[in-house]
C-alpha cells in the first residue's frame, strides 16, 4: 500500500494523494441515499497524462479506479463499491478553446458548469451551454457523462448529444481522440464518424476517463423570459406541451407540482422560456404560445399565471437555487429523486404513481419535469426531501424511491442515472442481447474491470 | 348569511346608469345600460358578467352608493360566471391558507399598529422616521380576502372576513394602520355594504403618512419632481381619502402631472385582465396607461399597491419612469434612501 | 453553542455554492482554492464535523487541520442558498470552541492563543514593546474625541506599524482629538473567538472595556476590521460606546476639508477585507476615499465586494499560516489577481491582509511591479 501511495504520490504530488481517514470519508458518498464505501486514496491528476500514469498503475496492481466530478448525481455514481482510486478530475478545469464561428468550446474534464457559466458570459456572451439546474460546483463532463439535460434541452435534446468530441483515457491506459478532432485541428462534431462517443456517454466511467470535451455552444439571444402555463388535471399536460412544443418558439419547458405550501397545492405548474433579442421578439413568441394554447384558455381548463419580477427571478436563474434549496425542505440536507425519463403521454399516469407513493409512504414530495426534445420524451422527477439526521426517514425514503424506479419501468419509462439497484432493475428488463452488447463492450475495454466497478454489472 | 345592502329601486330611477357607461372597458350606451342592469338586479345573465375586467370602479361611479361592483361579483358566482381559468382561482384560493410559519397573534404588539396583510416582502420597508415604534401584524391570519371579488367567488370574502376581523381585534387595537389599501377598503366599504361589524377604527396609510410628515415638517426637503399616481382598484371603494394623496404630494414637493388617466379616469393596472387571459386588452391597457404617464412629462411613477407594482413597474420602468411606492417616496422626502435603493 | 450547532449542522446538502462567488468565475473560499480536495471546502468541513460529532470519524491532527484552515472569510455565508446560511461560520466556530475546551485544538493554534493570553498578542512579544513604534503618538486622556485602537498587527508588526503611523500622523494633521493606549492596551481578542477560545475571549473583552470605562471612552476608531468586528458587534454586552473604522473617519476628514490632498498618480486596485466587508457592509467609503485622491485611477479586480477573494489571514492565519506553503496560497492567487489589473498599488484597509498581501507579491516575484500599502498611508503621501 506504501508503494502504491508513493507511486501515485511520484504522479501527482504529495499534497494531492490521500488515504488519510477524512478524505476517505468525504469521497465515500456523495449527498443522495446511497451506502457510503470508502476508497483507498483519493488522488487530484492535473493533467490527461497523470491520469494516463494512473490508470496504467490501476490495470497493473489491478485496483479499481472512480473518476469524480461534481459528486452531485445523488444516485451514487461515484461511490467506490470496491475501494481504490477515488480520481477527483476538478484539478483539471481549464477551459482551453472557444470557437465562435463553429460555435463550440474545448474543455477539461474539471470543469464546473459555473466556470463555463463566467466565462462565456465574460468572454464570449454571444454563446451559452445548456446548463444543468444542478448546482455550479457540478462538472460539465459529469453532466454529460450522466445524460443529463439544462435548459436548451427542449431545443436541442440531451446534453449529452451537444458531444462534438472527446479526449478519453481508456481502461488500458491508451489516449484517444474521438470525432473531428482525430481527424484535425477542430472538434465541431463527432459525426461523420463511427459514433464512438457512444461508448463514452451514459456508461458512468466503466469504460473510460474523458479528459476533454468538445461541446456544441448556442446563440445567447438579449432577453429572457417566461409564461407559467397553469393546469390542474393531468391529463392536460401532454396536450399542452405539444401544442406549446410545435411553436419552436420556446426554450425551456419545465413543469412543476408540489404540495406545500398551500399557493402551490393543486395544481401543475408548466414553465415555458422565450428569448428574444428585442421585445418584439419576445412578444411575438409570446402571442405564439398563447395562440398555441387558446382551446385550454377558453375552456378555463387552464390559464397563464401573471409573474412578478420577484417571481421570475427564481424561476430564469441559471442555475436554479431553487432545485438547491429543496434539499432543506425537511431541514435534513438532503433530497433525492427518481428521474426517469418517459413518453410525455404517460405523465398523467407517473403523477398518479407519486401522489399514490407519497401518500403510501407518508412523505411530501417535489416533481419537477423537463422537456426533452420536440416532446420526445421528458424528464419525470419523482422528487423526495429527506432528513439526514432521521434515519427511519432515510429508510422511507429509500423504499419510496425503489417503487419509484419500479413505477417508472411499469410506465414504459427508463430510470435516468439510475443507483445500483436501479440500474439491476434496468439491466433485468433489457434485450437480452443488448445487455450481451454491453457486457462484450465493457470487457473489450476494461479487462481487469478496474472502471468504476459494481456500476452496469449485469449478473 | 350576510346580505348585500343593494335598493333596485335606486337603480331604477339613475338619471345616468354611469356605474356601466363609463366603464372603461365595455362600450356601453345608457339605454343599453338600463336594460342590463336590469337584468342584473333580476338575477339574469348579462354580457357585463363575462366582459367586466373586475376594476372596482363602477363602485365609485355610482354616486348614491347602491354597490354596482359587488352585485355584478355576487351575480357572477352565483351563474358560474368564471372569467378567470380554474387553476388561478384555486391558487388564489389556497394561497390564503395559513401556512406553518403564520402565526394568529402578535403578542406584544402596540399601537401605532400596522397591517402589512400579504407582503412580508415590504417588512424591511417599515422603518426610518415614518415608522418610528410601530408594531407590525401581517399573515394569512390578517388577510382581507378582498382580492376573490377579482376571482369569482365573492362567498369566500364573507365566510372568512368575521374571522379575519376577530384575528385583528383580538390584539385591542382601538386603530388599526393598513398598508394595503384593499385592506382598508375592505374594513370600511366592503364589511358595511354586507352588514359586516369591525370593532376598530381602519386607518388609511396615507392618512398616516400624511399625520407623520406634518409632524418631521421641518424636516422634508421638497423632492422637486413630476409624479404621475397610479391609483389602484380597490381605491375606488373609499374615494373619501384621495385627498390625502394631494395633500401628500403638496407637503413633499411632488407635482402631480395632469395625465388622462388619473382619478376617476384612472386604468386598472391590468393585472387582473392579464389573469383573464385576455392577453391583447392587457398589452393595450398598459400601453395607454404608460404613455399617458410620459406625455404629462412624469419622473416617477407612484403606487399605492403593491399588486399594482407587480404589475406595472416593469413595464413604467422599461420607459424610463422610476416606480416607487408611496411609502417610500414619503422617505426620500425626508433624506431617507428605502431598502434597494440606488 | 454546542448544543445548538450540533443539531442543525447534518442540514448542509454539499451543493457547494460555498465554494464560490455570486457569478461563479472562479473558487472564492480560501481553503478550497489552496487544498482543492473537497475536505477543505465548506460543505466537506460542515460533513466532518457532523461525522466527528456521530463518533463515525475520530479526532486526528488533519481533521483539526480541516476545522481550523477555515479563514472565516463568510464567502459560504454569502453563497449557501439555504435558510440556514447565517449560521454556517458560527457552527465552524462552535466546532473549534469543542476542540478548545476538550484540548483538541493544534499546537500552534494552541500558541496563538496562549501567546494572547500571556502576552496580549500572538508573537509572544513582551508587552512592554508594544508601543515601542509610537513615539511622538499621542496617549489618550479622557475627554479626548477618539481613542485610537491600534491592535496586535499595528504594534508589533513593521508594516502594520507604518499603517498605524500613517493614520495616526493625519490625525494629527486634521487635528483630531485623539489618542492611543500604548503598551497597556491588548489583544482585541476577534481571532481568539474566531478559534473558538470564548474563554479567553470573553477575559479580553471585560478587560479592554473595564479600560474604556476608567479613561470615559466614548468613541473608539480601530486600524484593523477585525478589531472594529469584535468591538462592534461583540463587545457591547460589555459596554456602552461608539466603534468606527480608520477609513469611516478618514473619509469624514476629507470631505470635511480637514485634510488637504495633492495630486499622486498613481494607477491602485483595492482589496476588499472581509471583517470590513462580508462581515459589516463597508465596502464604498474605501473607495471614495481613493477616488478623492487627485491623480489615483482606480481599476477593480475581478472579485470585489461581497465577492472579494479573501487574503487567507482570518483565524490566526497570518501567524500560523495553514494555507501557506504553495503557488495556491489564497494571497498569492489574489496578488496575481491584483497584478492582472494592471494596478502598481495594491490598496488595502487591514493589516493583517497588508502582512499577508506583501508577503505574497515578495512570493510571487512581483516586487518593483506592485507594492502593497494601507489607505491611510496613501493619503498620507497626498497630503504632503
Amino acid at each position: 500500500m506504501i508503494r502504491i501511495h508513493k507511486s501515485l504520490a511520484e504522479i501527482v504530488g504529495e499534497q494531492y494523494v490521500s488515504n488519510r481517514k477524512e478524505e476517505l470519508y468525504i469521497y465515500s458518498q456523495d449527498p443522495g441515499m446511497m451506502e457510503p464505501h470508502e476508497p483507498d486514496y483519493v488522488v487530484m491528476p492535473k493533467t490527461a497524462e497523470e491520469v494516463q500514469k494512473i490508470v496504467k498503475l490501476a490495470n497493473e496492481e489491478k485496483i479499481p479506479i472512480v473518476p469524480v466530478g461534481g459528486s452531485l448525481s445523488l444516485s451514487g455514481l461515484i461511490i467506490p463499491h470496491r475501494g481504490g482510486i477515488a480520481l477527483d478530475l476538478k484539478r483539471m478545469d481549464r477551459v482551453l478553446e472557444v470557437n465562435e464561428k463553429s460555435r463550440y468550446v474545448v474543455l477539461e474534464a474539471g470543469v464546473t458548469t459555473g466556470k463555463l457559466k463566467a466565462y462565456l458570459e465574460r468572454n464570449h456572451p454571444s454563446l451559452r451551454f445548456s446548463i444543468p439546474d444542478a448546482p455550479p460546483s457540478a462538472t460539465v463532463v459529469g453532466n454529460i457523462v450522466i445524460h443529463g439535460q439544462g435548459r436548451l434541452t427542449q431545443q436541442y435534446g440531451f446534453n449529452s448529444g451537444m458531444v462534438t468530441g472527446l479526449e478519453v483515457v481508456l481502461p488500458t491506459g491508451e489516449v484517444c481522440k474521438i470525432g473531428s478532432c482525430s481527424v484535425g485541428p477542430y472538434w465541431f462534431s463527432v459525426a461523420p464518424l463511427p459514433y464512438l462517443a457512444g461508448l463514452f456517454l451514459g456508461w458512468f466511467g466503466t469504460t473510460g476517463i474523458i479528459t476533454k470535451l468538445g461541446l456544441s455552444l448556442y446563440p445567447r439571444k438579449k432577453m429572457r423570459d417566461i409564461e407559467m402555463f397553469l393546469v390542474e388535471d393531468p391529463n392536460l399536460v401532454p396536450d399542452v406541451i405539444h401544442r406549446v412544443t410545435h411553436t419552436e418558439m420556446t426554450e425551456d419547458i419545465f413543469i412543476g407540482a408540489q404540495p406545500y405550501p398551500p399557493v402551490f397545492k393543486d395544481i401543475i405548474m408548466i414553465g415555458i422560456c422565450i428569448t428574444g433579442d428585442s421585445e418584439e421578439e419576445l412578444e411575438f413568441k409570446r402571442r405564439m404560445i398563447w395562440d398555441a394554447v387558446r382551446t385550454h384558455i377558453d375552456s378555463r381548463e387552464g390559464g397563464f399565471m401573471m409573474l412578478t419580477p420577484d417571481i421570475k427571478l427564481p424561476l430564469l436563474e441559471m442555475p436554479t437555487t431553487g432545485t438547491t434549496r429543496f434539499a432543506d425542505v425537511m431541514k435534513g440536507g438532503g433530497f433525492e429523486y427518481c428521474g426517469p425519463i418517459i413518453p410525455v403521454e404517460k405523465f398523467p399516469e407517473a403523477f398518479k404513481r407519486l401522489l399514490e407513493l407519497s401518500s403510501k409512504y407518508g412523505i411530501t414530495y417535489g416533481m419537477t419535469g423537463r422537456v426533452i426534445g420536440r416532446s420526445h420524451c421528458m424528464m419525470f422527477a419523482f422528487g423526495y426531501p429527506f432528513n439526514r439526521a432521521d434515519p427511519d426517514n432515510i429508510e422511507t425514503t429509500k423504499k419510496a424511491l425503489h417503487d419509484s424506479n419500479v413505477a417508472s419501468l411499469d410506465i414504459g419509462g427508463v430510470p435516468w442515472k439510475p443507483e445500483v439497484p436501479a440500474q439491476k432493475m434496468v439491466m433485468e428488463r433489457m434485450d437480452k442481447n443488448t445487455l450481451e452488447l454491453m457486457k462484450r463492450i465493457k470487457k473489450l475495454l476494461d479487462p481487469n474491470g478496474i472502471m468504476n466497478p459494481g456500476n452496469w454489472e449485469a449478473e | 348569511m350576510y346580505e348585500l345592502k343593494f335598493n333596485e329601486k335606486v337603480c331604477a330611477t339613475c338619471p345616468t346608469y354611469d356605474c356601466l357607461v363609463r366603464c372603461q372597458y365595455m362600450d356601453i350606451d345608457k339605454d343599453t345600460a338600463k336594460v342590463e342592469m336590469e337584468k342584473m338586479i333580476n338575477g339574469q345573465d348579462s354580457f357585463v358578467l363575462h366582459q367586466c375586467a373586475t376594476c372596482y370602479a363602477c363602485e365609485e361611479y355610482c354616486k348614491r352608493g347602491n354597490h354596482p361592483f359587488y352585485l355584478i361579483t355576487d351575480l357572477q358566482e352565483k351563474k358560474g360566471v368564471l372569467r378567470m381559468p380554474k387553476p388561478l382561482v384555486t391558487q388564489s384560493v389556497n394561497l390564503a391558507i395559513p401556512t406553518r410559519r403564520d402565526i394568529q397573534e402578535f403578542y406584544g404588539a402596540t399601537e401605532p399598529a400596522i397591517s402589512l396583510c400579504l407582503f412580508p416582502a415590504y417588512i424591511d420597508s417599515i422603518l426610518g422616521k415614518l415608522f418610528e415604534d410601530v408594531s407590525i401584524i401581517l399573515g394569512r391570519h390578517f388577510f382581507c380576502q378582498l382580492m376573490y371579488l377579482h376571482f369569482g367567488n365573492p362567498s369566500l370574502i364573507r365566510e372568512r372576513l368575521p374571522g379575519i376581523i376577530e384575528n385583528i381585534a383580538r390584539h385591542n387595537f382601538k386603530e388599526v394602520i393598513f398598508f394595503h389599501d384593499e385592506c382598508y377598503s375592505t374594513l370600511t366599504s366592503y364589511a358595511p355594504a354586507y352588514g359586516i361589524k369591525v370593532p376598530f377604527k381602519p386607518i388609511h396609510l396615507f392618512e398616516y403618512l400624511y399625520n407623520k410628515l406634518k409632524e418631521h415638517e421641518d424636516e422634508i426637503k421638497p423632492l422637486n419632481i413630476k409624479v404621475a399616481y397610479q391609483r389602484n382598484c380597490s381605491s375606488r371603494l373609499a374615494p373619501k381619502k384621495e385627498h390625502f394623496v394631494d395633500d401628500i404630494f403638496s407637503l413633499i414637493g411632488a407635482e402631480r402631472v395632469a395625465r388622462r388617466y388619473d382619478r376617476e379616469n384612472a386604468l386598472c393596472c391590468a393585472g387582473v385582465i392579464r389573469g383573464q387571459q385576455r392577453y391583447e386588452l392587457f398589452v393595450d391597457v398598459q400601453k395607454r396607461n404608460v404613455e399617458d404617464m410620459m406625455n404629462a412629462g412624469a419622473e416617477y411613477c407612484v403606487f399605492n399597491c403593491p399588486a399594482c407594482f407587480d404589475s406595472l413597474s416593469e413595464a413604467v420602468a422599461k420607459k424610463g419612469i422610476k416606480p416607487i411606492m408611496m411609502h417610500n417616496l414619503c422617505k426620500l422626502a425626508l433624506g431617507e434612501k428605502p431598502a434597494g435603493w440606488k | 453553542m454546542m448544543q445548538a450547532y450540533a443539531k442543525q449542522i447534518h442540514r448542509c446538502f454539499r451543493c457547494g455554492y460555498c465554494k464560490f462567488p455570486s457569478d461563479f468565475t472562479d473558487f472564492n473560499c480560501p481553503s478550497y482554492s489552496r487544498f482543492r480536495l473537497e475536505t477543505y471546502s465548506t460543505g466537506g468541513r460542515l460533513w466532518l464535523i457532523w461525522a466527528w460529532l456521530k463518533k463515525e470519524i475520530e479526532w486526528s491532527e488533519h481533521f483539526a487541520e480541516i476545522v481550523f484552515s477555515c479563514a472565516t472569510c463568510r464567502n459560504c455565508v454569502e453563497q449557501c442558498p439555504m435558510g440556514f446560511s447565517d449560521d454556517i461560520v458560527d457552527w465552524i466556530v462552535s466546532a473549534r470552541s469543542d476542540m478548545v475546551e476538550k484540548g483538541l485544538a493544534l499546537p500552534h493554534i494552541r500558541d496563538f492563543l496562549n501567546n494572547i493570553s500571556k502576552h496580549g498578542n500572538p508573537w509572544g512579544t513582551a508587552r512592554s514593546k508594544r508601543d515601542a513604534w509610537a513615539e511622538g503618538i499621542r496617549r489618550y486622556k479622557p475627554g479626548d474625541e477618539y481613542f485610537l485602537y491600534v491592535g496586535c498587527v499595528g504594534s508589533y508588526e513593521e508594516r502594520g506599524q507604518r499603517m498605524a503611523r500613517s493614520f495616526a500622523e493625519l490625525l494629527d494633521e486634521a487635528e483630531v482629538s485623539f489618542g492611543i493606549l500604548g503598551a497597556e492596551e491588548d489583544c482585541d481578542g476577534n481571532e481568539a473567538y474566531m478559534l473558538g477560545e470564548m474563554g479567553l475571549f470573553q477575559e479580553l473583552a471585560k478587560k479592554n472595556v473595564q479600560k474604556f470605562k476608567e479613561l470615559e471612552v466614548k468613541k473608539v476608531v480601530t486600524l484593523s476590521p477585525h478589531a472594529y468586528n469584535s468591538m462592534k458587534n461583540k463587545y457591547p454586552r460589555f459596554g456602552d460606546f461608539e466603534v468606527f473604522h480608520y477609513t469611516q473617519l478618514l473619509s469624514e476628514m476629507i470631505q470635511q476639508g480637514k485634510i488637504e490632498l495633492s495630486e499622486l498618480k498613481a494607477k491602485v486596485t483595492y482589496h476588499d477585507p472581509c471583517f470590513l466587508g462580508r462581515y459589516n457592509g463597508i465596502y464604498d467609503i474605501p473607495r471614495e476615499i481613493l477616488k478623492s485622491i487627485p491623480g489615483i485611477k482606480l481599476t477593480e479586480m475581478e472579485r470585489t465586494k461581497e465577492n472579494s477573494f479573501c487574503c487567507g489571514g482570518g483565524s490566526g492565519n497570518f501567524v500560523t499560516d495553514l494555507l501557506g506553503g504553495s503557488e495556491e496560497n489564497p494571497s498569492r492567487i489574489r496578488v496575481r489577481e491584483a497584478h492582472e489589473t494592471g494596478a502598481e498599488i495594491l490598496v488595502v484597509a487591514c493589516p493583517s491582509c497588508m502582512m499577508m498581501l506583501d508577503d505574497a507579491v515578495k512570493d510571487e516575484g512581483l516586487e518593483g511591479e506592485l507594492s502593497v500599502k494601507g489607505i491611510a498611508e496613501l493619503v498620507k503621501e497626498s497630503s504632503k
